[in-house]
């Protein structure tokens, strides 16, 4: 059976349209999955999007982590099912309680949109592991709340475990540690803030350093 | 509100703006928020803490307390 990729809408996500042809361009199956559907249809993995899910009323991402089909991911999750949250995705698999710590309003107070650095600090995960170690790769970010932070001791365990997979070269929200992503104990479910959606093409992007993320991905679900 | 040790970067620009208006001798601002519930005599302090807790605060960054107010 070929290999199928769900992509979450909630209302007011946005990014759910570059997300599915990221998952498309490494020639997986984008599967659409609505916020209240009852069962994943079958998919091999989630990636759950940008955007302002219910607004982002309450704070960002907490409404969504309630959703219907976020019980569904999240016992998935735990079964092994590999997860990506991009951006509000992240925030959404944090307040899910998936991944540690929170995002808060940057610490500039402005919206912050541009291309950065990243440098990936972990490539034992699923969605990771086709990037070299230390690779530097350019990926823009887009986020008002894209500040992680996380108490003094998650961080140490973070860093003692290697699941700070994503590190800012030029931390552009204060994110304590430069971190600009994390994954799970089990390195399946994979958090970030900035978009590798948007960075699959020359054409549309800053660099195609983003597919890598969907090439890992597809590597581990072919494999198993 | 935000835990002590949590980084408030709207607090600060609250606190920055102050003395921009003349007011002076405010050391710190923290900005949080209040909801306010309408609840019957069926919601016992237990569930409310659970409401606090579960929905309308993050605990991993957010301290909350409760206050029962009579109409």
């Amino acid at each position: 059976m070929s290999t199928r990729i769900g992509v979450i809408t909630f209302p007011g996500t946005l990014d759910d349209v570059d997300a599915a042809r990221a998952v498309r361009a490494v020639e997986v199956e984008a599967v659409p999955l609505w916020h209240g559907d009852a069962d994943l249809r079958g998919v091999d993995a989630v990636v759950v999007p940008g955007g302002f899910s219910y607004g982002d009323y309450l704070r960002a991402g907490a409404i969504a982590s309630y959703a219907p089909v976020m019980g569904l991911v999240v016992e998935a999750a735990r079964g092994g099912m590999p997860v990506l949250g991009i951006c509000n995705g992240f925030q959404v698999l944090c307040e899910a309680g998936l991944l540690p710590g929170a995002l808060i309003r940057n610490a500039g107070l402005h919206f912050v949109c541009r291309d950065e650095w990243l440098r990936v600090d972990n490539t034992d995960t699923a969605w990771t592991a086709r990037y070299a170690p230390g690779a530097e790769i350019l990926i823009p970010v887009k986020h008002m709340d894209g500040c992680y932070v996380a108490d003094a001791e998650t961080v140490a365990e973070l860093e003692g475990e290697g699941r700070v997979v994503f590190r800012y070269t030029d931390n552009p929200n204060g994110s304590v540690a430069d971190i600009a992503g994390v994954c799970d104990a089990g390195g399946r479910v994979v958090g970030l803030m900035p978009h590798p959606e948007h960075a699959i093409e020359a054409l549309t992007g800053p660099s195609d350093d983003g597919l890598g993320m969907f090439l890992s991905v597809l590597d581990q679900l072919v494999r198993a | 509100m935000p835990k002590p040790e949590i980084l408030d970067p709207q607090g600060q620009a609250v606190a920055k703006a102050l003395p921009r208006l003349g007011f002076s001798g405010v050391a710190e601002v923290r900005q949080g928020k209040r909801f306010e519930l309408e609840v019957d005599d069926s919601v016992d302090d237990a569930t409310l803490a659970r409401i606090a807790e579960g929905l309308l605060a993050n605990p991993v960054i957010e301290e909350w307390t409760v206050r029962r107010v009579a109409e």
